[in-house]
């Protein structure tokens, strides 16, 4: 379902963060995207949602062309496609409820099929006794998992996040996985940029690497494989 | 877009200027003083102008008929007068009525010419655009038993450069400050929206169009043009009616001018007030929003 072929990324300043990638995706796989900082890891996460667009090369995701998308095509591709965050990034203005049904009334949903929808994915994620709450007087594990209803709450066959424990205590850390577990569990694809070697080496599912823009290690059931 | 959608436009930009409290505030505030500067100042360039509008009208052209002219001479000349291109009224004035003026401003004394008066018949008549005096008397003096055109040569010439240089400064004033209160107040609305500008970007990470995320903008800078524009209309109404009460009654005795009435007056005033703020709101949100929308 997604497929990268030798896609070349070299940013305005210089920095080249892909320098030929080539990989293949398959439906209802649960990768993670491990190396070190400034290795090309957000850059390979952010070219799968458009927020970067590859210098050459082409991205097929579910048989569209990343490469050749049109700005004015690109909200109806993010809607198929739930993307996390380290820092969240929920509406400061909205509450909880209305954050995820932000996702919603963007794909002009009937206000009823909105209200089970929400309701429905709140309770996944356990917040169901939260939803008029906003977000500052949520704990940082409760605000992800806000996050992660909304990617979610429209039904996507991709899930991307970007380092989603990154800013999180261990224990919230495992809750927050234990979510994704679940929704890979329903046949969804997951694509997780991290640095938590414990989680990756716990939990296993394949792992890619990259480093100087290239995938170094490509492995089913691998582990983080970094010291320190 | 469908209906519901533009709904929840309409509930998001409502829902939105209560949440920003202290935001929403600052911007009804810079509307509010900008749309009464606005609006106290074109009252005054109003009527300013209109005094200057029956200023002109006052003016006149006096045309003498020829002492030997007979009664069949002067329907004449009054019908030709009257057929003059540029000429709107004419009034004859016979030559008792002209004494019977001087006796009324000099005194007795000149009763004595009553036996034998010296004066002229007076025909008086305006010109259609006042500014075009001149010309018309210029006319009006080629006409047969004309004895002399008068119309304040001179006096008037100055009179009008002095309200035509009196009514471009007015007007440039205006949109000098037209011009002011949109640059405020679109700036108080970027200001606001710079601080959404994530808000935005997260908008389109989620998938939102850019006029799913732009409408509701436009709808809240619309409010605030409402918002902004109440107090400034209320206060010019109130400000007007009572200049107008104070004022028209004096000035009526004089004849020489008088103010723009209450009634069409102040709702045109009002509704240029109520316009300028939702267009300028509109605007100030439509271009700030543009600016972040290219994520």
């Amino acid at each position: 379902m997604i497929e990268m072929i030798n896609v070349y990324k070299k940013y305005p300043n210089g920095i080249v963060a892909a320098n030929g990638i080539d990989v293949k995706i398959e439906q209802g796989d649960f990768v993670y995207v491990v190396g070190p900082s400034g290795a090309g890891k957000t850059t390979f996460i952010k070219m799968m949602y458009r927020e970067e667009r590859p210098t050459s090369g082409d991205i097929l995701i579910n048989g569209i062309n990343l490469a050749t998308l049109k700005n004015s095509k690109v909200p109806l591709l993010r809607r198929q496609i739930g993307v996390v965050f380290q820092d969240f990034k929920l509406l400061p203005r909205l509450s909880v409820y209305e954050n995820v049904a932000f996702a919603l009334e963007v794909i002009e949903e009937t206000p009823k099929v909105i209200r089970q929808k929400v309701m429905d994915v709140l309770e996944l994620v356990g917040l169901k006794g939260k939803a008029r709450m906003f977000p500052t007087e949520l704990s940082g594990g409760e605000q992800q998992r806000v996050s992660i209803a909304r990617s979610i709450v429209n039904t996507p066959k991709l899930v991307i996040a970007d380092e989603p424990t990154g800013n999180l205590d261990p224990e919230t850390s495992w809750e927050i996985m234990n979510i994704f577990e679940e929704i890979n569990a329903r046949g969804t694809t997951i694509i997780m940029a991290t640095h938590n070697r414990e989680i990756v080496n716990t939990i296993r599912h394949r792992v890619i690497a990259v480093e100087g823009g290239l995938i170094t290690r490509d492995e089913y059931g691998g582990d983080y494989g970094y010291e320190g | 877009m469908k209906g519901r959608t533009l709904g929840r436009h309409f509930r998001e930009s409502i829902k939105s200027i209560s949440r920003n409290g202290w935001m929403t505030f600052a911007s009804v505030s810079a509307v509010t003083v900008t749309l009464l500067l606005v609006g106290v100042f074109v009252m005054i360039m109003m009527n300013l102008n209109k005094i200057a509008d029956d200023l002109e009208k006052d003016v006149e052209i006096k045309v003498f008929v020829e002492l030997t002219a007979d009664e069949a001479s002067i329907t004449n000349l009054e019908q030709q007068i009257k057929d003059t291109a540029g000429v709107a009224e004419v009034t004859f004035s016979p030559k008792g009525d002209e004494l019977n003026k001087l006796v009324v401003d000099f005194g007795d004394d000149l009763q004595l010419f009553e036996q034998q008066n010296p004066l002229h018949n007076v025909f008086y008549a305006k010109a259609v655009n006042p500014q075009e005096t001149e010309a018309v008397a210029k006319k009006l003096e080629r006409l047969d038993n004309t004895f002399e055109v008068r119309y304040g040569e001179g006096k008037i010439e100055r009179l009008f450069s002095f309200l035509n240089t009196g009514r471009n400064v007015g007007l440039v004033l205006i949109l000098a400050l037209l011009f002011t209160a949109m640059f405020l107040i679109s700036n108080t609305i970027r200001i606001t929206i710079i601080a959404r500008r994530r808000d935005i970007e997260i908008m389109k990470l989620v998938g939102a169009t850019n006029w799913f995320i732009r409408i509701p903008f436009i709808l809240e800078g619309m409010w605030l043009g409402i918002l902004g524009s109440i107090v400034p209309i209320t206060l010019v109404t109130v400000l007007y009616y009572n200049v107008y009460n104070l004022l028209a009654p004096r000035l009526q005795q004089g004849k020489l001018f008088e103010l723009l009435d209450f009634s069409p007056f102040i709702y045109q005033v009002n509704g240029l007030i109520l316009l300028m703020g939702v267009l300028i709101g509109i605007w100030g949100s439509f271009m700030s929003v543009r600016k972040f929308l290219r994520v």
